[in-house]
Formats: structure tokens, C-alpha cells, sequence
């Protein structure tokens, strides 16, 4: 086994080893869940993890892969939540199996997220540095100032749109699914861990095998000089634009799940300082890394809670905790006695390895 | 390999708060289990764990932390009396987000909440009313005000009015008083609350014939310059406009449209009150507000004044609508569950069933209103008293 | 008339972006760092300013020097305790502190002032005596008013706009004139070059920092004058905006602050009264698209040619 693992390469045993650690958190929370000896606290915030995870990989495909600073992801985020959701309630009678029909509104969520990202992708990769960070920035408070003000209604006739007021006009028996400032109320919460879990499982596949494959190279190629990889032919907006609307879809799918573990969700949710919130996990986890990502998505959604033992104080020791954390990783002093500690620690585990 | 540090520390990192979650969750079992299983309760002080969300940190900070205190104030004088019902009260901060919410509720209910006081603001409660519901766990929000926070739960209900009670009955008195001819509306186009009023306003005045000659709108961010709007209401020559938002833009409002020397009536709804509590607030700015409201900090009955006068002692401020609505739902818990003879070894879903009934037949009167019923769905009925703004202080309007 | 009156109102929105973004841009432009906490520099500027003027009863502009002072020491702590020790990490580890500092400055705003409302004090403000006839009584004018009262111009929005010209032209000859100046130039040139010369690059950072710090103290103070309401979030949301303004106008350039600051605000004030209230955002939002496609680098900034 240690031989055959030895054999793949240093990024599939990575790889490997994330799935691994996903899996068994995953079987692990399971079996605490089934004993009952998990508090509700952390039980209820399994979901909005696995879709803060989703959001955490696929801002990292951008910023980390691709190298683009995005300030925006919560707007897809957003995309997916509404379209998804308004998918679901729309389908709730053509499907009635839940689990298919969250499955369903996934998928049209990511889909719906992604043509954003084609459209918005279009104008934005021309761009560069902090000035694509403004426009993804600035299309991040379109979107969420478009669903403010967005009506969706269905009756017997189909779907009925408008825009600023509430004009559907809804036959008797219609319902109004989007209600511009008031979001979507009354969702059926059909998001479950397991869902969660899946579609982070799935994202996993689909970030990995596109950065291992030829795309993902050209992709990071891009990224580390764009002026050379042109010049020996790579195709720089195709291989930017897989990449922006990859982690555009997969923003929407955890959007959707994110938004039917709710009973109500608005667009102003998904604003400026959401997107800044997942950016943070993505940076703190490291640019690039995966398994960091998860992790720190993760530790990031608990952490506030479990601050709450400092009741006012809460907020202002998350922000002393994200400070600290920052200095730690990044603080060259810090992190070489850090990395002597490291080495210290590894070098044990190999022998234990060895023997 | 620096990389693999940083994840290295992040896991240890997770691994502290989850341990945190855990100790934490576990220190607050034991008295979770006093409160559901009977047997147990003896040995603890029988006192009714009553939990709450709402925003103590971020924009919406005030409203929450206004009705956690006057909350508290509540609690503390029924403890302090020789009442046999006692209360211990725990505010999570929900930070007016649905999200932060449930997990607020999700971690009262680790702490062993048997009775809720819902969220303070209305998205969050809308949230939470759903996991109340669904956990069978009685709710009374203070000041969450949205039809869809009790539609369809037959468990949560409110203590301020209904946002289209709210609408209706602003745009009723502007007709019955003749106030104005032509009605100007700004309001907060992603504020649930705000949009919730505005709608049914409009509905009644066109039911009524009252002119909407301008309706005009703002948002978080752009929350500062009311300029275009006050001059559309002006160009159309409205005569009264109608704020349905919180006293935080209204007292933008009213300083640029002084400055613009615009003097239409202005009528306000329940988030106006606590403008002249502002401080350093020109209260001349506000003379001739009219808003309905259920609460006056001005009011020299014996209750309120009391009520008044403790909370400026506590928090150095004078109290709000939100504070008297919250400091009203613990007395109506007081009083319901006096009447109903429950005692806190009950389980939350016991107590849930005797409130039910409770508060769909009593009657309680507090500083926000006097002879307050329930109806089935949640909604409380009692008057808006119509005030005015004259000399920096309320009046009463008949 | 209805027109010229939306155009000063949007001037007046447009100085008080102008004002925030010169103190982003000038970070930016020296230390190539997006200081998200600039926003709550301000609003702890204007607290300052605000208890110096109504609690303890201090002239006003004594208050500004306050405010600008503990805003410049307040910039030195947390540039010598959160940013410095990051110096030669990934800028998107920088910005991510700078949103810590932003939440932990936010959050002792609000532990320290709590959450109610604070109504700002306008002083830019004179008093008419009254007419010794009696004819007119004592008035408190806070603007000047033209063509018989119809069109008003506050005293805020002229201190504010002339405070932005003054702060653009004091940044541009100190950035191009002084020896400290140079040496900013030099090191958001190139750090490595700067630091060969002998330039002390920490020391010239953190100075930026101060200034940064300072101009955010005047903002807070003019940004409260204009629009007097003052919580502890008020600083974040004309922060995002600024930050809007200083790309709109090319970030790094001074006088590209000042103009990209003034048309955002033109265009917001613009598009509420001839689009629509409800979607003015997205109509700034639009444009900044549009300007930053037809000129990549804001209207003023420079178009690095890169070398191969």
C-alpha cells in the first residue's frame, strides 16, 4: 500500500488524501449525528458548511488556479440561490421526490450561474488585477440589485416576470415565487448533509481532474506568465473563460443548497461581504490548496459560533483571531520557528512510517 | 510545504472550535435535559429558560440590543418580585441575517430554551419561526413584523402590529383626518419591513382615493442622499409624505429636505419612534412629525415611566418601541403562564401547547397597548395611538 | 432648474467620495495595498471629532485636529501591528488582515460608542444677526442660495470640494516635490530598487499609512457634516464606494481620485432621478463596467506597457 502510494505522483497523493479526509469527516459527523452527540449548534450548520466549502473551492480555481482576484462570487452564489430555489418551488409538483428535486435545482442553479459567468466573464477577463476585481466587484452588486427588484410569479399559464414592481398579474392559484426585496419565503428546507457532502465530493472531482488535465496546465500556465504561455499558443481567454465559468457553476450549485437549507432567503445576503468572507477562507487556506480551503471554510462558519461564549465581545475576538491567524501564516519570522516545529514533528512521522 | 503548514494550522484551529462546540454543548446538555425530562428538574432552580436572536453586532445592532435590554429589565423585576414564575434570559446575537440566525436559535436550543422570543428583526424571524415550528418550541417575537414570520405556524406569535395592519392603518387615518391630498412614499426598497407596509399603504389609499403622486425609493448603500427623492415629492407637489423605514434615514430626511426648505407633513410608522432619542438630534427638524405608534417614552403613566426611568439608569439611553415590545412579551409570558399553571419542569413542547391555547384567549395589557388580544394566526390586535411631534416631544393626537 | 440642483447634489455626494478615495489611492498607489479598514478609519474619525465637539465642548476645528491626530497614531498602530509584519507576503494576505482590522474596528466602535445613532453636528454653518429694525430675525444659514432661493449650494459641499482640491494639490506636490515624496514614488515603483538606493522602505510605508490615516480623519468629519447620521458601520459602505471612485478614476492617480469621485457620485445622484431610484446602484455599477472596458486602467490612470 505505502508502495503503491509512493508510486503516484506528490499531487494525486494530495488529491487522494482530501477525498479521504472529506469522506471521513462526512462518516464521522454521520455516526456522531446518528448517536445524537453533536449539538444542534454544529448540526445545523453542516449544510451552510458544505456550501461554504463548494464556494471556497470554486473561488480558489479563480483566485489560486487561475490567478484572477474575484470580489464577486457571492453573486453567483446568489444566482444559483434564486434560480435554483425558484426551481424547486416551480417543480414541486412535477418532482416529487426531494433528494431528485434538490438534485434538479442544482443542476439549473449551477447552469444559470454559469451562462453569468459566460456573460460576465465576456467583458471581465479583459481586464487585469485589481481592475478585474472591481468589475467582478461591481457585477457582485448588479446581481444582487437585480434580484431586489425582481418578481417571478406562476399560475396556470407558466412563469410571469417583472421587473421594479410587482406586475405578474397572477391568475387566481399563482403564487409569487420571487418577491423583489422580500426574496423567497416559505422554502422547503430539502437540502440535507448528505446532499452537502455529495456536491463537495463532486466539486472536488471536477476542480481536480480540470487541474490535472492539459486545460489545467494551460490554465496555470496562464496564470504564472501569461506573456509566455501565449507565445508558445495557448489560447488565453479559453482556458480563463473554463476556468471563470467552472467556478461560477459550482459557486450557483452551493448557492442552491445553500439557499434550500433556509426557509427564506434575500439578494441581500449574497453582497459584497459575503463574497469577502469566502475570499478570506480561500486566502487563509492558502492560494491553490484545496484540503486548506475545506478546512478553513469550515473552521471559519464554527468559529464564530463557537465564540459565542464571549457574548458581545464575539465579533471583535473573531476579528483578532482572523488578525493573529493571518500574522501567523504569513509572518516570515513566525513561520520559520513554525516550520522548525513542523520538521520536528514530520521527521517523527516518517520514522513511525518507515518502521 | 508552507502550504501544507497553513492547512496544518488550520486544522489544529478547527479542531480547538469544534472541541469548543463541543465542551460547550456539553456543559449545556445537562440543564437542556432538566428542562425536558420531569424527574430532573428538582434538583435545578426552577426557573423558564427563555431565548432569543437578534442583531447585538452590525448595522442592525440597535434594534436587537434595545430589545434584549428592555427584555432584561423585564426579567429582572419579575425575578426580584415574589412571583412564582422566574425566568432566566439568553439574547444570541443573529446579526439580522437568516443564515446567523438559525444557528443562534440552534445554539439556544443546546443551551435548553423552552420559550422563545423569536428574532427581533423580520427575515431572521421568518427563519426561525420555521424551526421553532418545526421543533414545537412556542415563540412571541417583540418586533418581527412580516405576515410570512407566523403564516401557516400556529406557534409563533407577534407583539407589535403586522406590517399591512401597519400600512392600512396609516393610510385610514391620513384619509379620516384629511391630512393630505397629495402622498409622497420613500421607502427602503430591500427592507423587508419597509416594503411590507409601503404595499398594503398603497393598496388602501387607492381604496380610498388618496393620491400617490411620488414613490420613490432607497437601499442600503445609497442611504445617504435622499436629494432626488425629496425632489420628486416636491415637484409633484406633495403635500404629506409618508416614511415607512426606521428613524436612522428619516433624520437624513428630514435635515436635507430642511435644507432644501421643503415642509410637506410628514407621517411616520412605528421604526420612526426613538428619532428624538438620537442624540445630538435637532428635534426641531422632527416638529410636526405624525407617526402611529404603540409606544411612548414620553408617556407619564406609571408603568412606562418606571419602565423609562430603569432603562435610562441601566443603558444610559431612553428606551425604544423595540426594548417596550420586548419587555411586554416577558409579562405576557409571565402572565400566560401563571394563567395556564405551568411550571419549568414542563418540556418546551408541553409549554408550547398551553400557550397556544393561553394566548389566544387572554388578555394582557402593557406599555405598548392596553386590552391586547390574539387571534389564531399570531397576529396581536390593539390600537396605534396616533402621536405627533410638537416642542421635541410626543402628543398624543385624539 | 430641477436639473442644475440634481447636479450639485450630486457634486456634493461626488466631493465626499472624492475626499475618501484620495486616501485610498494614495495607500494603494504607495503601499499597492487595498486597505479595506480605510472605511472604518473614517467613522472612528468622525466619532472623535464628534464627542470632541458635543461632549466635551471643544471648537470644531480643534475636534478636526483631534480627530486627525489619534486617526494618525490610530494608522501607525495598526500599520506597525497588523500590516508591517506581512510586508513580504502575498498583497492578498495584506488585504485580508485589512478586513480583520476593518471587522475588529467596527465592532469596538460598537462596544466602545454602542449602536445608537449620533447625530453630527453641521458647523459649517453662519448665523445672520438679526436686522436691527426687526424686520428679520436671526437666521442660521448652511448654505448660499442663487436665483431667488432656487438653487442651494451647502457650505459642507463647498469646504468639501475645496478641502479635495487642496488635499490633491498638498498630495501631488508632496508625492512629486519633497525628499519623502520621492521616496513614496520610489518604492510603489519598485521596493527592491528603492531599498538599494537607500531608501527605508518600512519607514516610508508607514508614513503613507499616517497620511492615509489623517486624510480618512478629514473625510469622517465631512462625510458626518454632509450626511449627519454616525453608527459604527457608517464608514463601510461610502468606503466601497471610494474604493469604486479611486478604480473609476485609475487607482494610484491623485487627480484621478478626485474626478472619479466626483463623477460617481454625478452619476448615482443622476441615475436615481432619471432611471430609476431603485436601480441606481446597478446603473453605477454599469458604468464603472463600461469606462474600465474602453480604458482598462480608469480614466486617469496609467496604462503600464508590460515589457516581454
Amino acid at each position: 500500500m505505502t508502495m503503491k502510494l509512493k508510486k503516484l505522483s506528490k499531487t494525486s497523493r494530495r488529491n487522494y488524501l482530501t477525498y479521504a479526509l472529506v469522506i471521513l469527516a462526512f462518516v464521522l459527523l454521520q455516526i456522531l449525528s446518528g448517536t445524537g452527540s453533536i449539538s444542534s449548534s454544529l448540526k445545523g450548520m453542516l449544510v451552510p458548511i458544505c456550501a461554504y466549502v463548494v464556494m471556497a473551492i470554486s473561488l480558489n480555481l479563480t483566485v489560486g488556479v487561475l490567478g484572477e482576484l474575484s470580489l464577486g462570487h457571492a453573486g453567483f452564489m446568489s444566482m444559483g440561490a434564486f434560480t435554483g430555489t425558484a426551481a424547486a418551488i416551480a417543480l414541486q409538483n412535477v418532482i416529487p421526490i426531494a433528494p431528485l428535486r434538490l438534485a434538479v435545482a442544482m443542476a439549473i442553479g449551477a447552469a444559470f450561474a454559469a451562462l453569468a459567468g459566460f456573460l460576465i466573464g465576456i467583458p471581465v477577463l479583459r481586464l487585469k488585477g485589481d481592475y478585474l476585481a472591481i468589475v467582478t466587484l461591481a457585477f457582485g452588486e448588479i446581481i444582487k440589485s437585480i434580484f431586489n427588484n425582481l418578481y417571478v410569479g406562476m399560475d396556470s399559464e407558466g412563469l410571469h416576470f417583472s421587473l421594479l414592481s410587482d406586475n405578474t398579474n397572477l391568475l387566481d392559484g399563482g403564487k409569487l415565487i420571487i418577491g423583489g426585496p422580500m426574496g423567497i419565503g416559505g422554502i422547503q428546507k430539502i437540502s440535507t448533509f448528505a446532499a452537502g457532502f455529495i456536491l463537495v465530493m463532486l466539486t472536488l472531482m471536477i476542480v481536480f481532474n480540470l487541474v490535472n488535465s492539459r486545460a489545467g496546465r494551460a490554465i496555470m500556465a496562464v496564470r504564472d506568465n501569461r506573456i509566455a504561455a501565449e507565445s508558445i499558443g495557448v489560447n488565453i481567454t479559453k482556458y480563463k473563460m473554463m476556468a471563470f465559468v467552472t467556478s461560477a457553476a459550482l459557486a450557483g450549485a452551493a448557492g442552491s443548497l445553500f439557499a434550500m437549507n433556509y426557509s427564506t432567503i434575500v439578494a441581500n445576503k449574497f453582497d459584497f461581504n459575503t463574497s469577502i468572507l469566502v475570499l478570506v477562507f480561500v486566502v487563509l487556506g492558502g492560494l491553490g490548496n484545496m484540503l486548506g480551503s475545506i478546512v478553513a471554510a469550515a473552521a471559519l462558519t464554527i468559529l464564530p459560533e463557537a465564540l459565542r461564549q464571549f457574548s458581545d465581545y464575539r465579533m471583535l475576538v473573531y476579528a483578532i483571531v482572523l488578525i493573529l491567524v493571518m500574522l501567523a501564516t504569513n509572518n516570515p519570522t513566525l513561520r520559520s520557528y513554525l516550520d522548525r516545529a513542523k520538521a520536528a514533528v514530520t521527521g517523527k512521522g516518517r520514522k513511525k512510517e518507515a518502521v | 510545504m508552507k502550504k501544507k503548514l497553513i492547512s496544518l494550522m488550520l486544522a489544529f484551529a478547527m479542531a480547538l472550535s469544534l472541541a469548543a462546540c463541543g465542551s460547550d454543548s456539553g456543559s449545556t446538555s445537562a440543564p437542556a435535559d432538566s428542562g425536558d425530562t420531569a424527574d430532573k428538574s428538582a434538583t435545578d432552580a426552577a426557573v423558564f429558560k427563555l431565548g432569543g436572536t437578534g442583531p447585538l453586532t452590525g448595522g442592525a445592532a440597535i434594534y436587537g440590543t434595545a430589545a434584549k435590554n428592555g427584555a432584561q429589565i423585564a426579567v429582572d423585576e419579575i425575578n426580584a418580585s415574589d412571583s412564582t414564575i422566574k425566568f432566566e434570559l439568553k439574547y444570541e446575537d443573529d446579526t439580522h441575517d437568516a443564515e446567523k440566525a438559525v444557528n443562534a436559535y440552534n445554539a439556544l436550543k443546546d443551551w435548553g430554551m423552552q420559550i422563545s422570543l423569536g428574532s427581533v428583526t423580520s427575515k431572521p424571524c421568518e427563519a426561525t419561526s420555521a424551526e421553532t415550528y418545526a421543533d414545537r418550541i412556542f415563540a412571541l417575537t417583540p418586533s418581527a413584523s412580516s405576515t410570512a414570520t407566523t403564516e401557516g405556524k400556529d406557534n409563533m406569535f407577534q407583539m407589535c402590529f403586522m406590517d399591512p395592519n401597519q400600512g392600512s392603518a396609516s393610510a385610514q387615518y391620513i384619509a379620516d383626518k384629511a391630512l393630505g391630498t397629495k402622498i409622497a412614499i420613500i421607502w427602503k426598497n430591500d427592507d423587508v419591513y419597509s416594503k411590507g407596509i409601503h404595499d398594503t399603504f398603497v393598496e388602501k389609499a387607492a381604496e380610498l382615493n388618496l393620491a400617490v403622486v411620488s414613490d420613490t425609493t432607497f437601499a442600503d448603500g445609497n442611504d445617504t442622499d435622499f436629494s432626488v427623492q425629496l425632489a420628486d415629492a416636491q415637484t409633484n407637489g406633495a403635500d404629506l409624505v409618508f416614511l415607512p423605514m426606521y428613524y436612522q434615514p428619516a433624520s437624513l430626511i428630514f435635515a436635507q429636505a430642511n435644507s432644501m426648505g421643503y415642509a410637506p407633513t410628514w407621517f411616520g410608522v412605528d421604526g420612526m419612534d426613538g428619532i428624538l432619542t438620537m442624540e445630538g438630534f435637532d428635534s426641531s427638524l422632527a416638529e410636526g412629525v405624525m407617526l402611529l405608534t404603540p409606544f411612548n417614552a414620553d408617556a407619564t403613566d406609571e408603568k412606562t415611566a418606571a419602565f423609562v426611568a430603569e432603562y435610562q439608569n441601566r443603558f444610559g439611553e431612553v428606551p425604544n418601541q423595540f426594548a417596550a415590545d420586548a419587555y411586554d412579551c416577558v409579562y405576557a409570558y409571565k402572565q400566560a403562564l401563571e394563567a395556564a399553571g405551568a411550571t419549568p419542569d414542563m418540556s418546551a413542547e408541553e409549554l408550547c401547547d398551553l400557550m397556544i391555547e393561553q394566548f389566544t384567549s387572554m388578555t394582557f395589557d402593557g406599555l405598548t397597548g392596553a386590552g391586547m388580544t390574539w387571534d389564531a394566526s399570531g397576529a396581536v390586535s390593539k390600537s396605534p395611538k396616533g402621536m405627533v411631534i410638537e416642542n421635541g416631544g410626543y402628543v398624543g393626537l385624539d | 432648474m430641477t436639473f442644475l440642483n440634481f447636479l450639485i447634489s450630486g457634486i456634493s455626494l461626488g466631493s465626499i467620495y472624492a475626499i475618501i478615495a484620495l486616501g485610498y489611492t494614495m495607500v494603494y498607489g504607495i503601499a499597492k495595498m487595498l486597505n479595506f479598514a480605510h472605511g472604518d478609519v473614517i467613522m472612528v474619525g468622525a466619532y472623535i471629532c464628534f464627542f470632541a465637539i458635543s461632549r466635551f465642548s471643544l471648537p470644531p476645528l480643534v475636534g478636526i485636529l483631534l480627530a486627525m491626530l489619534l486617526c494618525t497614531v490610530l494608522g501607525i498602530v495598526v500599520e506597525r501591528l497588523a500590516y508591517k509584519p506581512l510586508r513580504s507576503a502575498p498583497s492578498l494576505a495584506v488585504l485580508i488582515t485589512a478586513i480583520g482590522v476593518s471587522y475588529f474596528l467596527q465592532n469596538a466602535a460598537l462596544l466602545l460608542w454602542s449602536s445608537s445613532p449620533k447625530v453630527f453636528p453641521n458647523f459649517f454653518t453662519v448665523t445672520q444677526s438679526p436686522a436691527p429694525d426687526g424686520t428679520a430675525e436671526q437666521t442660521v444659514r448652511t448654505g448660499i442660495e442663487l436665483f431667488g432661493g432656487q438653487l442651494k449650494i451647502s457650505f459642507v459641499t463647498i469646504v468639501t470640494i475645496a478641502t479635495c482640491i487642496i488635499i490633491m494639490l498638498a498630495l501631488t506636490w508632496f508625492t512629486g516635490r519633497t525628499k519623502m515624496g520621492k521616496a513614496m514614488r520610489a518604492c510603489s515603483e519598485d521596493k527592491g530598487a528603492a531599498q538599494l538606493m537607500g531608501i527605508n522602505v518600512d519607514a516610508t510605508i508607514s508614513m503613507t499609512f499616517a497620511i492615509g490615516s489623517g486624510l480618512a480623519a478629514i473625510a469622517g468629519v465631512l462625510l458626518c457634516s454632509a450626511y449627519p447620521t454616525l453608527v459604527p458601520t457608517t464608514g463601510s459602505m461610502p468606503g466601497i464606494k471610494a474604493f469604486t471612485a479611486a478604480v473609476f478614476g485609475g487607482i494610484g492617480s491623485i487627480p484621478g481620485a478626485l474626478l472619479g469621485g466626483l463623477l460617481l457620485g454625478l452619476i448615482e445622484i443622476l441615475a436615481k432621478a432619471y432611471i430609476s431610484t431603485q436601480l441606481s446602484d446597478a446603473v453605477v455599477f454599469a458604468v464603472l463596467i463600461v469606462v474600465l472596458l474602453v480604458k482598462p486602467a480608469g480614466l486617469l490612470g496609467k496604462q503600464v506597457r508590460e515589457k516581454v
